[in-house]
């Protein structure tokens, strides 16, 4: 009959009007975010940077600036390069996540947050200082293996540099740093090795 | 002073207007305390359809956001309630833009053209027992002129706006104004016969069942004859904005846009405040008289949401199915009610004219199954007519005189 298909229709929408909505307000409600989820920060363990620059290398888009210069304690401590910039201007960043893949040390890590909009092309950059202070909520992209930590980038705390990485620390910091030093190094031994160096080789080289 | 209406007055049936006057007249002269109950009275009016107007707009787009599974506006006030002042806000702070070659004076005259016929409009309607400003004994015929005004305006707004979207839009909206006032006003004959007035205070209190029962087709003819001339989807090709940008009001801007929004938003209370007089009983409800405002407040609403629903559903209508919809279906069915309810009305009243509950109810039996047979019949018509012809089972046809070339 004539008028049925409009009655129906009617329904139709009458039915959808006792759903729940599908918007999340978002700056109060948030969707879960998966943990290998690649954001626009990144996380990097300067214990961990040996100043090589292969995320430089590596990064497509050339977006990555390292400038190193020689550590004063390189002899004694066989110790790395001391960084002096290192620049991730994220303007350009399309997240492929290389950097990360292409370090050595596990160093580098993509990040989990995504708010990073700013008002100018030069706030974009990434400095030394703010990755130094970033808090240290690595993505499990590339590192699932930290999901089986029971970690979770957008809830669980910050993670320590020893946490992270494919292999323990020690073997990093005997091996892949150049250190042809005996005795087993403390982990206390080479936190900071921008400002405590002298101490560290000090302790270490006495071992 | 100590001026009170005398008992003769015209305007002594109206019980704010003699209240007030009565109560100004204590300090101040006669012709004073008479602009000043006026005046009073007014001012509630325009600002009960501006209240409306927002109240509505807040409405609509919370109702529709939630047939569409969305929130609607939520941001400012509890659950979005004060959106409409914020739209006034920006609306009032925006650039207010004439076009170079636009007929500047008519331009000008279009907003208040089209926020005037509203407010017009509520004089007459009762919110409650004896509160109409005017209670008219030509009621209804001074709400079918008044409402006639909108045609003028919009035509004037296209004209003026040296825009082809507006003029195109106008030239639309006038056709489907003129087109579908027809059958408004043939499906209002039947309420008045049986009303035996054209007061809208008498047409309630004639309403010992609620019209909507006793007169079907003309309730279905009114309502989708008035959401027509509202312009609402979907009906509205006056204003399509997937084809015509905004359709008459495209050149409009800031607090003129504001004001013809404000009208056409404040147009559909009035409409469902009409609906509710001539339809569902006005102001009478289950408990009490003194609580008349409130069961015509919740009637508005009622009707108000089914505008909503409506708009919510149904997609726009195509031109020529527009018009073949108000001239073979609602017509014909508006007429056939007439007759019907003619005939009806001279063989049920007694000697002095007056129809019983029980006539009313033998009324309700018939026209609810004319309605029914009505509906079947005009509806098969109207779709086999405004059917592409391919769908109908045809062969597409093209018009003589073009010849068809075979591509390689």
């Amino acid at each position: 009959m004539y008028g049925l298909a409009m009655v129906k229709g009617l329904m139709v929408t009458l039915k959808n009007l006792t759903k729940k909505p599908f918007t999340v307000q978002y700056p109060e409600e948030r969707l879960k975010q998966h943990p290998r989820f690649r954001g626009e920060e990144f996380v990097w363990y300067e214990e961990r940077c040996t100043g090589c620059a292969s995320c430089a290398k590596y990064c497509p888009l050339g977006i990555i600036k390292i400038v190193t210069s020689p550590s004063e304690t390189a002899v004694p401590q066989g110790d790395k390069y001391r960084l002096e910039v290192f620049d991730i201007s994220i303007n350009r960043c399309m997240f492929c996540g290389l950097c990360v893949e292409a370090c050595p040390y596990d160093a580098l890590f993509m990040g989990s947050g995504f708010e990073q909009g700013r008002y100018s092309r030069q706030d974009m950059v990434i400095s030394i200082d703010e990755l130094r202070q970033a808090d240290k909520h690595p993505s499990t992209f590339f590192r699932p293996q930290l999901e089986s930590q029971e970690y979770d980038p957008r809830a669980g705390k910050p993670l320590d540099w020893r946490q992270v990485g494919r292999e323990s620390w020690q073997w990093h910091q005997r091996e892949k740093a150049g250190m042809r030093i005996g005795g087993r190094p403390s982990p206390e031994d080479n936190r900071d090795s921008s400002d405590g160096a002298g101490s560290s080789s000090g302790s270490a080289a006495g071992n | 002073m100590n001026c009170v209406l005398e008992p003769g007055n015209i305007l002594y049936d109206t019980v704010l207007f003699r209240e007030v006057y009565n109560f100004v007249g204590q300090v101040l002269p006669c012709w004073l305390s008479w602009l000043a109950a006026g005046f009073v009275i007014i001012f509630l009016l325009v600002n009960a359809v501006l209240l409306g107007a927002a109240v509505f707009s807040w409405l609509e787009r919370r109702l529709i956001g939630k047939f569409q599974n969305r929130l609607g506006p939520n941001r400012w006030g509890p659950f979005g309630m004060f959106q409409p002042i914020a739209d006034l806000v920006k609306l009032l702070f925006k650039e207010d833009l004439t076009p170079g070659t636009a007929d500047r004076w008519v331009f000008l005259a279009v907003p208040i053209m089209m926020v005037a016929p509203v407010m017009l409009t509520l004089a007459v309607v009762p919110f409650a027992k004896d509160t109409a400003l005017a209670n008219l004994n030509v009621g209804v015929l001074y709400i079918l002129a008044v409402t006639s005004i909108t045609s003028i305006a919009i035509f004037m707004a296209g004209w003026s706006s040296n825009n082809r979207f507006a003029l195109f839009g106008a030239a639309r909206g006038v056709a489907v104004l003129i087109s579908y006032e027809v059958p408004v006003v043939v499906s209002l004959l039947g309420v008045v016969m049986i009303a035996g007035s054209m007061s809208l205070a008498d047409v309630v209190s004639a309403q010992m069942l609620p019209f909507i029962i006793v007169q079907p087709l003309a309730f279905f003819v009114f309502v989708a004859g008035t959401a027509a001339e509202l312009n609402r989807t979907p009906f509205d090709m006056a204003e399509a904005e997937s084809e015509l940008i905004a359709g008459y009001h495209t050149e409009y801007s800031g607090i003129k846009f504001a004001m013809i929004q404000a009208a056409e938003f404040g147009g559909v209370m009035v409409a469902s405040g009409v609906i509710t007089t001539l339809f569902l009983s006005g102001w009478e409800g289950p408990v009490d008289r003194w609580l008349g405002w409130l069961w015509f407040l919740l009637k508005v609403m009622a009707v108000a949401m089914v505008f909503i629903w409506v708009r919510a559903t149904f997609p726009r209508l195509r031109i020529d199915q527009l018009l073949a919809f108000a001239w073979k279906f609602l017509l014909p069915a508006s007429l056939i009610n007439l007759l019907a309810t003619s005939l009806e009305v001279y063989f049920l009243r007694d000697d002095a004219g007056v129809l019983t509950r029980g006539d009313l109810g033998i009324m309700t039996g018939i026209n609810l199954a004319l309605f029914v047979v009505c509906i079947f019949i005009f509806g098969n018509l109207v779709r086999d007519k405004v059917r592409p012809v391919a769908a109908r089972g045809g062969a597409p046809t093209l018009p003589p005189g073009i010849t068809v070339v075979e591509a390689d």
